[in-house]
């Protein structure tokens, strides 16, 4: 599989050229394959992901970067340099390990200085008040890590890595042991310093919502191989296999065959009798069983009576099945007969109530926003996985 | 989080719990006061005592009679104080060469051993399974592994790395030898206990900033075992410092005598026991000053 992130469009005039390149990288432990064949490339600046569920190889991945384990097979190149042989300690890299590792009987100025001090830097004092500067510690810098928060020894990982201007710097799941309102403002400071240093990111995480909400590229893993990479939006709009519609996000998917090729580039995909309409360069095949796939949001309710728009696809009359009000939208279950249960999100905008419990209504959503993937796929790939890890 | 805490600082509330607390504790310690008074602190007393007590005017050998006569602890250091010195030079050999064979003994089973539980358990089954023997029957073992006609003697006579003539019997290489090696299981295990608990991605972190193995070693994983390295030459140098059995088995009783076999002949041959007991005083006061300087200037209070 060879897969290249698209440069990110800020940095790559700055430093052209890659940061990291992985050439049919493999490996195994005893019969177990963690990473299969892996092939990719990581421009220079960018902000990249490895977003996977729990067992797909991503932090696999990340530590062979790093040089804490071997490939099987496959070369690595940091900055045009093949490292696949070279150890640990002689790479252009750090790393922000989940658990932070800072060293305990160092105080968090020493910690942040250490790899300075390895390569024998000048300036030390003045780097590592400007790294503690960047995460905003500086009045901790005599502290030991142990009388930190979670949050301020997350942020002293990170200035350790940073102080270094690695050619590149790798985040394993660096938010992993946060809370969720921490991790959601640590998501855009990550992305704020970024953007200051300039240095390239390579994040893993198996938090859908922080690749995307960071990330300028996200490669999807699963299995020790990539399923999809691209831009976040890219991939949210337009998955290529279950996998990746169900795990980023979620996704209605309706098994049917094509049928007929239609004026505009469309193909007719007939789902339990209903005829629905797929842009052909949104699906991943023309031809025999398909899986037709709509976003939740996407998707409307037709009140009694009401005409879909003609670009729209529609299905229906189902059940109203659940109802759950969150405030910025209500979340709707309608059971197709015949077809399966519908998601739909729809927005509060105008804060008179939609459909009740029980209601016959019809459901409708774009032809523009309609996916097409692969009908032989397993369309439930990517549910179970969802919140595995911690 | 204790109660005193969850009932908020200050305030009349939050001292009854706290002396309530402290009272609980009472029953717990009161077996080990006991039994301390009764076997420590009452024994010391009598040692002190004794160590100022003067001869009775023309009593018998070993009649005494309580007094404050301070001279004696003077007579006794003009008297021994080379055996007394010889004991701290010879403690610190043993121990210096225990912590150099410990150390990676430890550092195997602790660190490299890891998630290879059976090998791990073996070797630390074999580190203390001399207890389960006599510490005398194998310092007497040592004698014959020493002695003028063993295999390592001939050994080491056919590789010329001991003189004609030469011997290790009754020098003071003997003593400190036995004296390391009964020691050694002391700072093992200490340091193995500190080095299992390191977290293998401290060395991770190590190498990914730039540390040679070597460096990391220096830079991490000894400072973070430094708790096992005080405990364990503590352990190794008060009791060795003490020690006559080594001296007296292994020794020549001339120029390898440390200060245990002086306390002991005082003791039991001699019926000296004003000179004995301020021996034994000098030699306490001795250790708690060495250790109290150590730990002091080892700065490892805090993750002791």
């Amino acid at each position: 599989m060879t897969t290249t992130a698209p440069a990110h469009p800020g940095a790559a005039s700055a430093s052209a050229g890659a940061a990291l390149e992985l050439a049919a990288v493999t490996k195994r432990f005893g019969a177990f394959v963690a990473v299969d064949d892996l092939t990719l490339t990581v421009p220079s600046g960018s902000f990249f992901a490895l977003l996977g569920p729990s067992g797909c190889g991503k932090t696999t991945t990340l530590r062979m970067v790093a040089g804490l384990e071997q490939p099987t097979d496959g070369t690595i190149s940091i900055d045009g340099r093949d490292v696949t042989g070279t150890r640990a300690h002689r790479r252009p890299v750090n790393t922000v390990f989940q658990s932070y590792a800072l060293f305990p009987h160092l105080t968090v100025a020493e910690n942040v200085a250490f790899g300075l001090r390895r390569r024998r830097e000048a300036d030390v004092e003045a780097r590592v008040a400007e790294g503690l500067a960047l995460v905003e510690l500086g009045h901790l810098a005599d502290r030991r890590p142990a009388l930190l928060s979670g949050g301020q020894q997350q942020r002293v990982a990170l200035a350790r890595a940073l102080v270094n201007r690695p050619a590149l710097l790798l985040l394993d799941e660096p938010l992993g042991a946060l809370d969720l309102k921490l991790r959601r403002q640590m998501q855009l400071e990550l992305k704020r310093i970024q953007t200051e240093v300039g240095l390239t990111f390579v994040h893993v995480t198996h938090d859908q919502e922080e690749a995307m909400t960071m990330a300028d590229t996200v490669a999807v893993m699963n299995r020790g191989r990539i399923e999809q990479m691209g831009p976040p939006a890219d991939l949210y709009e337009h998955p290529r296999t279950t996998f990746v519609a169900n795990f980023l996000g979620r996704s209605n998917l309706v098994p049917g065959t094509v049928v007929e090729r239609l004026d505009g580039d469309l193909l007719g995909v007939d789902v339990g009798g209903a005829r629905v309409r797929v842009p052909a360069s949104r699906a991943v095949r023309d031809t025999g069983d398909v899986l037709v796939g709509a976003r939740p949001e996407k998707v409307r309710l037709l009140a009694d009576g009401e005409e879909p728009a003609p670009d729209e696809n529609v299905v229906g009359p189902g059940t109203v099945t659940d109802v759950s009000f969150t405030g910025v939208s209500t979340q709707y279950e309608v059971r197709v007969p015949g077809l399966g249960v519908f998601g739909v999100f729809a927005q509060n905008l105008s804060g008179r109530a939609g459909a009740a419990l029980g209601d016959q209504v019809r459901l409708a959503w774009a032809v523009d926003f309609t996916f097409g993937l692969d009908g032989r796929d397993d369309a439930a790939e990517g549910l179970a996985d969802l919140d595995v890890e911690p | 989080m204790s109660i005193a805490t969850v009932l908020g600082e200050g305030g009349p509330q939050a001292a009854t719990p706290r002396r309530t607390r402290a009272r609980g504790h009472l029953p717990l310690l009161l077996p080990g006061l006991v039994y301390l008074t009764l076997f420590f602190v009452v024994p010391v007393g009598a040692l002190l005592a004794t160590s100022l007590y003067v001869p009775v005017p023309g009593g018998d050998v070993g009649q005494y009679q309580p007094a404050l006569h301070w001279q004696n602890y003077t007579d006794a250091l003009a008297k021994f104080w080379p055996q007394l010195v010889r004991s701290f030079g010879f403690a610190l050999m043993a121990t210096i060469a225990a912590l150099l064979i410990g150390y990676p003994m430890a550092y195997v089973i602790g660190v490299r051993a890891r998630g290879r539980r059976l090998l791990q358990g073996l070797m630390l089954v074999l580190v203390v399974a001399p207890f389960f023997t006599s510490f005398i029957l194998r310092t007497i073992a040592w004698k014959q592994i020493l002695a003028d006609d063993s295999f390592v003697v001939s050994a080491l006579h056919w590789l010329h790395l001991l003189p004609p003539g030469g011997r290790l019997t009754a020098t003071p290489f003997a003593v400190v030898c036995g004296l390391t090696y009964n020691f050694l299981p002391f700072m093992v295990l200490p340091i193995y206990a500190s080095l299992e608990r390191l977290d293998a991605r401290m060395l991770e972190a190590g190498a990914d900033l730039y540390a040679s193995p070597f460096t990391t070693f220096r830079t991490v994983t000894l400072p973070l075992s430094m708790p096992g390295v005080v405990g364990g030459t503590l352990l190794t140098f008060i009791p060795a410092s003490g020690d006559y059995v080594n001296s007296s088995l292994l020794g020549n009783n001339t120029n390898t005598s440390m200060i245990g076999q002086v306390i002991d002949a005082r003791f039991f041959k001699v019926l000296d026991y004003p000179t004995a007991a301020a021996l034994s005083v000098v030699l306490m006061v001795a250790i708690l000053l060495l250790v109290g300087a150590y730990v002091r200037r080892s700065g490892t209070e805090e993750l002791l």
